[in-house]
Parts: structure tokens; sequence; C-alpha cells
């Protein structure tokens, strides 16, 4: 290729580039600056509550969850008026009329089958549904409100209330938590009042632990130097600023709480020092079918599976709370 | 005439000292010290640029301005006010009237509010506007200010680019019409293309609303776009202050000449033909600053009396004052390319 045709090349090029700048009379000869480079945004609005709503429904196992969640409380509130007529009364021991019905394995008249005094399996663990549910919601509830005071009173104010707070949570943390539950029970005694409350009271370090950290970490955020910097009221900057953006940690760890608690309330009963028969809980009924586990282990089966889906359920509800309510992940 | 000349904010011998280590049992182990010793003033509508390398106390100094941080020791006089000794009143009516930009347009806008939440927060905190409806007209007007689309109100944060988000940031400072702005490395996030534009706007509204700007940067070649005079920041100190030709044309210090080489020229043959002086090693810790001039450990043209007597700030031209003891044009020679 000769020299002339490298330079003909050149100029042709040039000669393009000039055209291509002049023909563009907003560039001012700085095709840079006035260029706007950012893009409008379309589609309809979108609330950060309505994303994570989206996001969640995409989650099929967490949905499945909520699903079966919102089946168990609809069980729990509307059992009376249904449950007693089909299957029998889940606490009547009537020895008598029943001696025939006990330890029958499942069949069409008895799902899950009957156990030693002839109750009827299924309606047991419906009615067991209230009182796992009602203990699990009660007790997260009481230890997320008192986890919620102490986790906020220890980040916003900091210094020797944190410390304070914060050691107290440790030396609740130190104890196994069952044992600590199960001696607390020992002093205030068994019954559904008594367990969630014992639950409830014991449970409160962690979710301060979490709502702890979590305020710390929104409060770096420049947007709270800009509240304060505008003026703003310490309450202001707590209720709009602050809590918005800390809660979504807590939503998710007080549902995955609710599982736990539900576990706990069944190892309570399971040994006896959790809600007190007659009144049907998970626990209790394991514990009743031990002795027949080679004969009739229908007894044990069914309550197991209903633990095993409800504090799975609960799981992973959180789990996909988590990924939904994720500020970060903004996709969609 | 007079009184356009009175400074319209005066810093004088502020210092800010952060604790180190205050745990349970370890008790405190020293101090870092961020700011130390500095005076400046900055005039009504005009545009103090400051500049330095990453944790030279540039930003501590901004928040120390507007009380994010308190300062330890100094005053700081506000429109003939002492910002210091305010109390909780007078500081509410101070911020009316001096308002702050943040470098992270991501982390600056609350993820839960709204944009009209967002930018008529300061006049909600204020109540300048009784009514909502005055108030969303107030945001809208804003938000066409700022160049964004006034339909975008109920939009959130995330829904916008960085540019944008710097925009919004921009508008919430603006809407009481402070006096002066702090602005943190506002641009330092953004695209270069985007950066001239926010840079523009911050001028436009400069002249709009007669703002005074107290411009934060580590880029030379931002602040020489908005600055009407520049300040030199190194550990803690102000080194070198100037109208920006002058410390341009004539840096004295031989810290400002080594930023300005680090600047790149438009011109290649300027560029290649200049000598770039790298400086060596990293800056000391804040902690321990080093003895005398806290340049001296890296500087070029350091001799015994740097490591002994800590240089003050001196006139060395018109408006132009360096604190180095062979304060002159060029100090460091065989680097002094005119540029």
């Amino acid at each position: 290729m000769s020299q002339e045709h490298l330079e003909n090349e050149y100029l042709i090029y040039e000669q393009e580039r000039a055209a291509m700048l002049n023909n563009n009379p907003s560039n001012n000869g700085n095709p840079l600056l006035n260029q706007d480079v950012e893009q409008e945004i379309q589609g309809p609005s979108r609330t950060l509550w309505g994303d994570a709503w989206n996001r969640l429904k995409r989650n099929k196992l967490a949905m499945i969850a909520a699903v079966y969640i919102i089946f168990l409380v609809l069980v729990a509130l509307t059992c009376d008026l249904w449950a007693p007529a089909w299957l029998g009364s889940p606490i009547a021991i009537d020895s008598g009329s029943s001696a025939g019905l006990s330890l029958l394995p499942p069949s069409a008249e008895h799902p899950f089958g009957t156990d030693l005094l002839g109750r009827d399996i299924l309606v047991r663990i419906i009615y067991g549904t209230r009182v796992s549910l009602s203990v699990g919601v009660l007790a997260v509830s009481i230890s997320t409100a008192i986890g919620l005071v102490m986790g906020a009173l220890a980040a916003y104010y900091g210094g020797w209330v944190d410390v304070i707070v914060m050691r107290l949570a440790d030396i609740f943390l130190a104890f196994p938590y069952i044992l600590f539950v199960i001696a607390m029970l020992a002093v205030i005694g068994p019954g559904f009042q008594n367990v969630f409350i014992a639950i409830g009271i014991l449970g409160w370090p962690s979710i301060a632990r979490v709502f702890r950290s979590a305020i710390l970490s929104v409060q770096e955020n420049d947007f709270v130097s800009a509240a304060r910097a505008l003026g703003a009221s310490d309450w202001r900057i707590i209720a709009r600023h602050i809590f918005p953006n800390a809660v979504a940690s807590i939503v998710v760890y007080a549902t995955m709480s609710i599982g736990g608690a539900i576990l706990t309330e069944s190892a309570l009963s399971f040994i006896g020092m959790g809600v007190t028969p007659p009144t049907p809980s998970w626990g209790q009924m394991i514990n009743d079918g031990r002795t027949y586990l080679a004969t009739a282990p229908w007894i044990m089966i069914a309550p197991g599976l209903a633990i095993l889906t409800t504090v799975l359920s609960f799981t992973l509800l959180g789990d996909g709370l988590r990924d939904a309510l994720d500020v970060k992940l903004k996709d969609a | 005439m007079d009184n356009l000349q009175k400074p319209l904010l005066e810093v004088k011998h502020l210092s800010k000292r952060f604790p180190i280590g205050s745990g349970l049992l370890s008790g405190l182990s020293g101090h870092v010290s961020a700011v130390d010793d500095i005076s400046f003033d900055i005039k009504p509508g005009e545009t103090l640029g400051l500049v330095g390398e990453s944790g030279c106390g540039k930003s501590t100094t901004g928040k120390c301005l507007i009380r994010l941080e308190e300062p330890s020791d100094g005053t700081i006089t506000f429109d003939g006010k002492d910002v210091g000794t305010m109390n909780k009143r007078e500081l509410k009516d101070f911020r009316k009237e001096m308002q702050f930009i943040f470098q992270d347009p991501y982390a600056s806008l609350n993820p839960r509010m709204t944009i009209d939440e967002i930018v008529s927060e300061p006049l909600v905190i204020h109540k300048v506007m009784d009514s909502k409806a005055e108030r969303t007209a107030r945001v809208k007007e804003l938000l066409k200010v700022v160049g964004l689309n006034p339909e975008h109100i109920n939009r959130y944060p995330h829904e916008f680019s960085g540019g944008q988000r710097q925009r919004i940031g921009i508008a919430r400072a603006f809407a009481l019409q402070p006096r002066l702005v702090i602005c943190d490395e506002p641009v330092s996030a953004l695209d270069v293309s985007i950066q001239a534009q926010v840079l523009n706007l911050l001028k436009d509204l400069q002249e709009e609303y007669n703002t005074a700007y107290l411009f934060i940067a580590h880029d030379l070649s931002v602040v020489q776009h908005i600055s009407d005079r520049v300040a030199v920041m190194y550990l803690g100190n102000i080194v070198e202050i100037s109208d920006w030709k002058s410390l341009y044309q004539k840096p004295h210090h031989p810290y400002t000449q080594s930023l300005l080489s680090a600047v790149p020229l438009p011109d290649p043959d300027i560029q290649r033909a200049r000598k770039r002086i790298v400086l060596e090693g990293d800056p000391p810790s804040p902690s321990n600053p080093p003895s005398g001039c806290r340049f001296h450990t890296r500087c070029p043209i350091a001799q015994e009396i740097c490591s002994q007597e800590k240089p003050v700030l001196k006139e060395v031209g018109p408006g132009h004052q360096c604190a180095c003891h062979f304060a002159k044009p060029y100090p460091i020679k065989e680097a002094s390319i005119k540029l």
C-alpha cells in the first residue's frame, strides 16, 4: 500500500469527522458537555414495598410457605366450627364408647388414625395448630417488643447504655436457651400462658442485637447526616429515617423466630414442661406416641410432620422476605 | 461596597481531634488530629475550593462548619454569629442558611422516601410553607431548576441514575435558598460527562441565588472549573490559599506544585515535556503527625528547619498565602515547567 493512499484515507477520515461535528448545531464544538447522557425513566412508579412484594411473588418456595401459613392460620381460627363435628372432640376421654377406637391405623374415617384414648389424631393436630401458632406469634411479639426497645436504646444512645444493654444480652445468650426456659418454667409453672411468656422474655437478646446493628448501619448513611444538617429533630430522624430502613431486618428475623418459638414449645411439651394436657400440643402428642412407635407409628409421625412443615414454612418465608426486602437488589 | 467585602463565614483556628479507643477497659489511647488549626473565610457569593488527598481533613472541615461534627477548638462565625455556641433553636435557624451536598448520591437520599418527601423535608422541618399543595408546587419548581422532570415527584431514589440523584440532593440543599452550601466532593462519584453537567448546574444556581460555596474536592481540574479561590490542605493543615489563577500559575508550596503536576494537560506536547513530581511514600498517620512542617517527610526540598519549626501562613503575593519555609514560585526547580 502506497504512502499516498494512506494519506488519502486519513484526509477522508478527517473530513468525515469534521462534517460529523458540524452537523450537530447544538454541540458548540464540545460534544461531551452538551450531550445528555442520562436517560429518562420509564414505566409506572414503584414503591419499595411494592417492589419487595413483586420479588417475593417470584420466589416460589417462599410463596408456597406463605400460602401454607395462611392455611394454618385459617384452620386455627375456624376449627371450632367444623373439626369436632367431622372428627370428634380433640380432648374427650370417653373410655366406654372409645374402647374399640384405641390405636386405630389411618382410615377414611380417621385419616391419621387414633391414639390410645381413641381420640382422632387429625383433630388433635388441628387444635395443636392453635397452640403452636399462638405460642409462636405471642412469644415473638414479646421478645420483639423488648428487643426493639433495648436495641434502639443501645444503638441510639451508645456509650454506657450500649455497654450495659449489650452485656446484659450477652449474659442472657451465655446460658443454653432451652435450659433457661425450663428453669424459668420450673419457677412459674407450666401451662400455655407461661410457655409463651417464658419463650418471649428470654428471646429478646438476639432481636436486640439484630436491631441495634441495623440501626447502627443505617445511622452511618449520609441521608441521616443530611436530615441532621437540615435541622430535623431527633424524633424525626428516628421515625422517618432510621426506623423505616432498619425495620426490614426485624421483619425477617421475627418471621424466622416464630419457627424457632414453635420448636421450643414443642420441645417443652415433649418433656412435659409445656402446654398441659388435655390441651393438644404437637410436642406432647409426639411424647404420647413414643411408647407405640413400633405398633402405632402414626401417632408420632403425624405431629412430627406438622412441626416440620410449619417450622420449615416460617424459615422459608423469612428467607424469601430477606431477599425481597433487600433494597440493594433493585432489579426489575 | 464595604458590606459586600465582609466575609459571610469566618473560620479561625479550627481543630478537630477524634479520640482513639474508648472501649470499656481500654481507655483513651490517643487522638487523630484530623483538622489542625486552620483559618479561612468565604465572602458572599464566592466559591472557595478546598483540595487535598484522602484523609487530609477536607470533609471533616466541612462537617465541622455545619456542626455535623463538633469542632474541638476554634471559632466559626457565620454572618457575625458564633456557630459554636448556638443553642438548639439558633442552630435550627442557622441551618436554613447553610446547607450540605454529599459525595455519595446513593447514600445521601433515604431509599424509603419519595423525591417529593425528600426535597420537601427542609420545607416541612422549617415550616416554610403550611399547605401540602404549596410545598409540592415548590418541589416541582426546584426539580425543574435542577433539570429533572417534575412529573417524577412521586418516584423513589433507586429509580434514578447517579447524576440524577445528585441533582435531587442539590434540589434539597437549595430548597431553603441557603447563603452558603458546603459541597463535599459532589461530583467525584459521577462519570466525567455527568460531572461537567452537575458543575455547570452548581454554577448556574450560584449566579441565580448568589450562594457561596465551600467546594471540597481532590481533583484540581474540577476545582479550577468552579472556584474563585482555592485552599490546599495537607494532613489537617492549610498549606496554601490563594485566588485560583495565582495558585495555578505560581504555586508557592512544594505540595501544591506536586498536585498541579499530576493534573493532565490537554496539550500532549506540554504534557509529555513536563516532569511529574511523584511524592515518595504515603501520607503520615494523623494520629502521630510529623514534627515541624507536616509535609517535611515527603517534601523533595525539605531541610533541617522543616522538621523543627512549623511554618505559618504568610503573604507571598496579593491574596496569596503559603505555609512553607522556602515559599517561592515553583519551589521544586527541576519540575518548573510553566502550565
